[in-house]
Formats: structure tokens, sequence, C-alpha cells
């Protein structure tokens, strides 16, 4: 106790310590533990100014934060799941998506928006892990098909931020055609010669990584996500043996070539542009910079 | 003859009817049409036992140790099969197999999951369950396929892309995703039959294509059932429920709109009747193939490209 409090009445003294602390003002880091607050945390992209662990942030907060905030508009915001099987596990997948569509506010596990970055017109989509694990099914991809469609009729440039564990159980077969559906489309836009930029993010897993998310002109992973085709415990228990350290995250890709490079959460938009900008013969937006690229200048 | 567990009822009038045949041979009692009457009743038994299956005994037959393989097709409807292997860049994975062959003459293109018979090549063929270098051996031979104007038929029939640390390491999510993005725009014919098992993105791996065609009794589905139970369930031996409630048989894939013909298997499953399955698919994939050749490869492509943009049911408002 200090002198302060020693002193005060202790009335007031009461009141303070009852005077409740607004609901998730600080968090934790989920990596090292250290006390943030949340609006500083918030400013930093999620990503812990201590430590650099780079925290999972929602679909709408990614894009929003990544594009230029003036002129971004959603696209293919009407397209919406349906329950074509009637699926039903120990809850019925209607009651799933209505459930997930209230805690995330959104209707599907994708958001695509259309918007600038650093002035160059882009499209930009970003999955929403809090739904449903950010599985794809039939409305997911549907929407990816409809951003990779608007950027080849408008020539823009695709960015994808993929947070997903894989294809929908829920929608079955469906949701594994999904993959074919969206690597199909992808082909219309490299054969336009439109750029495609892939980012994983905690974590790429299944379906999604072994479609949309490594057919990426430039594959890019954000630091230690989770990246793979088969989730570790599958791989455990058919190797039986335990699984080398940093397995299936973003450095292990890099090293095995699976990935271009590793970025920053903080220098995304500066570095996706200046890409962009140099396949698509555009001047640097950020002034050109001496350096190999390797790390922060 | 192996017997599933529902097919016990099937098992037990046939090892009677195997008894009475032994008995026959060195009595002088003709019982022929004793035996005649068993056969008849077995055969009505496995009628009525066919013609109930669930989703799980479907996925169980699919899976049975003694179903027609690819190389099995191969070799009762194709020619001068040569195997090719390797991805020219890591191994040589035999859990995929392929090369040119005849079917009816005509040049054709074949790649296919394989497993194995006996223990011995069970492992040696992974069984099944390609890593990377199979499919990028696939790859290959479907860049082949394309230049020299072969038409490319896959026979798809696995539980799905091993997962192993190697296999991550070399690449599996972006050697499958490579084949989804390059047979989306090959340019010749590509059929698939689905023989056994079709095991989510390592069967689709080798099967975008212009016809599915599947087997009455295989499967084809985003996950096992044993693993959709194992997360949804919380419970591998919610199987049944899961093969249900996803729908991995032939005819309820075809509900779906996905599939353009389902082949009928003999009696009791092809394993039954390896040589009448074979003439099926042959009948099948020759009349699929004639159909696809008429057309000019643009036109191909655009319906191909149509049909991948197609897949999926979504709500629009």
């Amino acid at each position: 106790m200090t002198w302060f409090e020693k002193i005060m009445p202790s009335r007031i003294k009461t009141e303070r310590r009852t005077r409740s602390v607004p609901e998730g003002l600080w968090m934790k880091c989920t990596a090292c533990d250290a006390v943030l607050y949340r609006a500083e945390l918030e400013r930093n992209l999620h990503v812990c100014p201590k430590c650099g662990h780079h925290m999972r942030i929602s679909a709408r907060e990614r894009l929003q934060r990544f594009l230029d905030p003036h002129d971004v508009v959603e696209l293919a915001s009407n397209i919406g799941p349906q329950d074509p099987l009637k699926f039903r596990d120990s809850k019925k997948y209607r009651d799933r998506l209505a459930q997930a569509q209230k805690t995330t506010g959104e209707k599907d596990a994708l958001i695509v928006m259309a918007g600038t970055l650093h002035g160059i017109p882009i499209v930009a989509c970003a999955f929403e892990f809090a739904f449903m694990g950010g599985s794809m099914g039939s409305a997911v991809g549907e929407r990816f098909v409809r951003a990779v469609e608007h950027a080849l009729e408008h020539r823009k440039p695709l960015v994808c931020f993929s947070a997903s564990g894989g294809a929908r159980m829920q929608e079955a077969l469906l949701s594994l055609l999904q993959m074919a559906k969206t690597a199909a489309a992808l082909t219309r836009l490299a054969e336009a010669r439109i750029p495609y930029i892939s980012v994983m993010t905690d974590p790429t897993t299944g379906g999604v990584s072994a479609s949309l998310a490594m057919l990426g002109d430039i594959n890019i992973g954000e630091p230690k996500a989770l990246i793979g085709f088969a989730g570790a415990r599958v791989i455990q228990q058919t190797v039986r043996e335990t699984l080398p350290e940093g397995f299936q995250r973003s450095e292990f890709l890099l090293e095995h070539g699976a990935l271009d490079m590793i970025v920053d959460r903080r220098e995304m938009r500066d570095r996706i542009a200046n890409l962009i900008a140099m396949l698509m013969h555009l001047p640097s937006p950020t002034g050109e910079r001496r350096g190999t690229g390797e790390g922060k200048e | 003859m192996n017997f599933l567990d529902f097919e016990q009822p099937i098992a037990e009038l046939e090892a009677k009817i195997d008894e009475l045949k032994f008995v026959s041979s060195d009595a002088e009692v003709n019982i022929g049409e004793e035996i005649a009457r068993l056969r008849a009743k077995s055969r009505a038994l496995t009628m009525s036992i066919f013609s109930n299956l669930t989703q799980w005994q479907i996925a169980q037959l699919a899976r049975h140790p003694q179903r027609p393989y690819t190389l099995d097709y191969v070799s009762a409807i194709f020619t001068d099969f040569q195997e090719l292997h390797g991805d020219r860049m890591y191994a040589d994975d035999p859990a995929i197999v392929g090369g040119p062959a005849r079917l009816d003459g005509q040049p054709v293109m074949i790649i296919g999951h394989q497993k194995g018979r006996d223990t011995k090549e069970r492992v040696r063929r992974n069984y099944g369950m390609p890593k990377p270098e199979g499919y990028r051996k696939a790859l290959r031979l479907m860049k082949l396929a394309e230049r020299f104007r072969l038409p490319l038929i896959t026979f798809i029939d696995t539980a799905g892309a091993y997962p192993g640390v190697g296999a991550e390491e070399r690449g599996q999510s972006e050697a499958i995703a490579r084949n989804l993005f390059e047979m989306a725009r090959l340019q010749t014919p590509i059929v698939s039959v689905v023989i056994g098992e079709g095991g989510s993105g390592g069967a689709l791996a080798i099967g975008v294509c212009d016809r599915l065609l599947m087997l009455q009794y295989s499967i084809y589905s985003v996950i096992s059932p044993e693993g959709c139970a194992g997360i949804l369930w919380r419970s591998a031996d919610k199987k049944d429920l899961a093969a249900e409630a996803m729908g991995v048989s032939a005819e309820r894939i075809a509900k779906l709109g996905v599939v353009d013909e389902v082949i009928k298997e003999p009696l009791g499953g092809a394993h039954r009747d390896p040589q009448a399955m074979a003439e099926s698919v042959r009948e099948a994939l020759l009349r699929h193939l004639k159909e696809l050749q008429s057309q000019p490869i643009e036109q191909i492509l655009s319906r191909r490209a149509e049909r991948l943009r197609n897949y999926g049911v979504y709500s629009e408002d």
C-alpha cells in the first residue's frame, strides 16, 4: 500500500477498487505472456510489441488495415451459405452457421473487398478463421471466384490472406470441389497476366492450403504461421514419431522452398505494394529503396 | 472369397454349398438339386442385402481387399501399356502409376492410384497414398499427354494423400494445388473413374475432368468417414453416422449433379466378377471418349471451365 492510499478516506478507496475495468481493455500476448494495452495492440496490427508474435486478426479488420482507408467496397457480400445436405452431427449445420454468423457478424468465412493499396487498385480477400475455422464451403469458393472475376474484369491484382483449417466437412464433396473451382479460376488470372499474391497466415492447412493458398504467383507467409497439408495430430498418428521443432511453420516452409518470403504484418502493405507495382510495371509506390530485402532496413 | 461383416449370412450359405460340393463328389447321393437350391438362395440373399446397403457398408466395399485396382483395369481394358516412372525431381512414387496405352487401338495416357495386393506390395505402394513426387509424376504425364494429344484417363482409388513428414517437407499442398490448376486447363480430354476410394484432395489431384464416372460401390468424400467422425462426433466409432451424413456413395454423390455416370457393378461388388466389371468400365470409357473427341478442344476446355465454375450450392440475395 502506498502512502497516498494510506491517507485516503476509506470510502473513496472502496469505490476505486470496485470500479470495473472495461471488458478486454488489457490483453495477454499468447506467446510471451506480456500484458498489453488492447488499443496499442490494435494499432500494432495485433502483433505483440514485446516479442513480435503475430496474433490472429479478424478478416474485416485485416482488410481494412491492409487497404488504403478510402474507397473500399465489399464485393460478393450477397453470397451466403446453404445446407444442401441437411447435414447434422451433434448439431445441425444450419445451427452452426447461425451461431458463427452471430459471433462473427459475417455471412461466411471469406470477405472480399475492392480498394487501393498505396494508390494501386486491387482486390483483396481474407478468411475469417473465427467462422467455423475459416473452412471453405460453396459460399467461400464462390466468393473467391467472384474476387478473381472482378480482378479479371478490371485488371486488378488479387491478394488473398488465408486462415483456414481446410474444406468444410458439412458440405461434404461440394467443399472438396471448391478446391478445383478456385484453382480453375486462378488459371484465368494467370493467363491474363494479372498478379495473384497469396499470404498464408496462421493457420493455413488442408484443402485451402492444397488449392488457392499455394497457387500464388508469390507465396508469402506471416512469421511462425502454421502452414501444411495434414494436421500435426494426423501425421503423428501415421508416423508415430515426434515431429521436428518448428515443423509446418512459415520458417520451415521457407527453408523447404514452399514460400517466397516471410513478411512481418507491419510491413505487409509496403512489401506487397512494391511487388505488385513491379509485376505490373508501375512506379514504386513507396519511393525506391536500396537493400537486399533481407529483414528490415 | 473374403466377406465383409454385413455379408456374413451370405458367407455361411456359401460355406454350406462348398461343404455339399465336397460331399457330393464322393457320395452316391445326388445332391445337385440341393446345391442349386442353396445357390439360388444365396443369390437372393445377396440381392436383398445389396439392395439396401448403408453408406458405411458401401465404404467398406470400396475398400474391399479383393477389389480390382488400377493395374487390374489397365491389363483388362488396355493394350500396349508401358509404365513410366519418376517425377524427374526427386523420386518415383509407386502409389501412382501411369503411362501410355491403347484403348481399342487408340493411344491414350493413363494415370491412377495403385494399392498393393499383399503386405509387401502394400508397403511398397504406401497403401495407395501418394507423396508429392507421385502427384508431380502425374503432372509430368499429363503434360506429356497434352503435348502428344493423347486423351487422359485417370483411375481414382486412394484413402488420401500421404500425411507424413517428408511429404510435408516436399510440399504436399503445393503438389496437389498445382495439379488442380494445371488440369483445369490441360488441352486434352480428361475422363476420371472413381474405382474405389475417392479420398479428399489426394483423389481430386488427379480427378479434375470433363467426365466423372463412379463405380456403383465406390466412394468420394472430402474426408474419410472415420476422420469426419473423429472431428465432429469426437469418436472414430461413429463412422457410420459420418458416412451417412456426408453421403459418400456414388448414388448420393450423383444427386449433387457432379457425376456423369454411375457404372453398375456385378452382384456383390466388382471383386465378385472383375472381368464383367472391366468390360462395363471399358464400354463407358469408349463412349465418353468418343463423345468428347467429337468436340473441338476449345469447346471441351470452355465446358470444363463452366463445369468447374458451377460447383457448389450457395445463396445469393
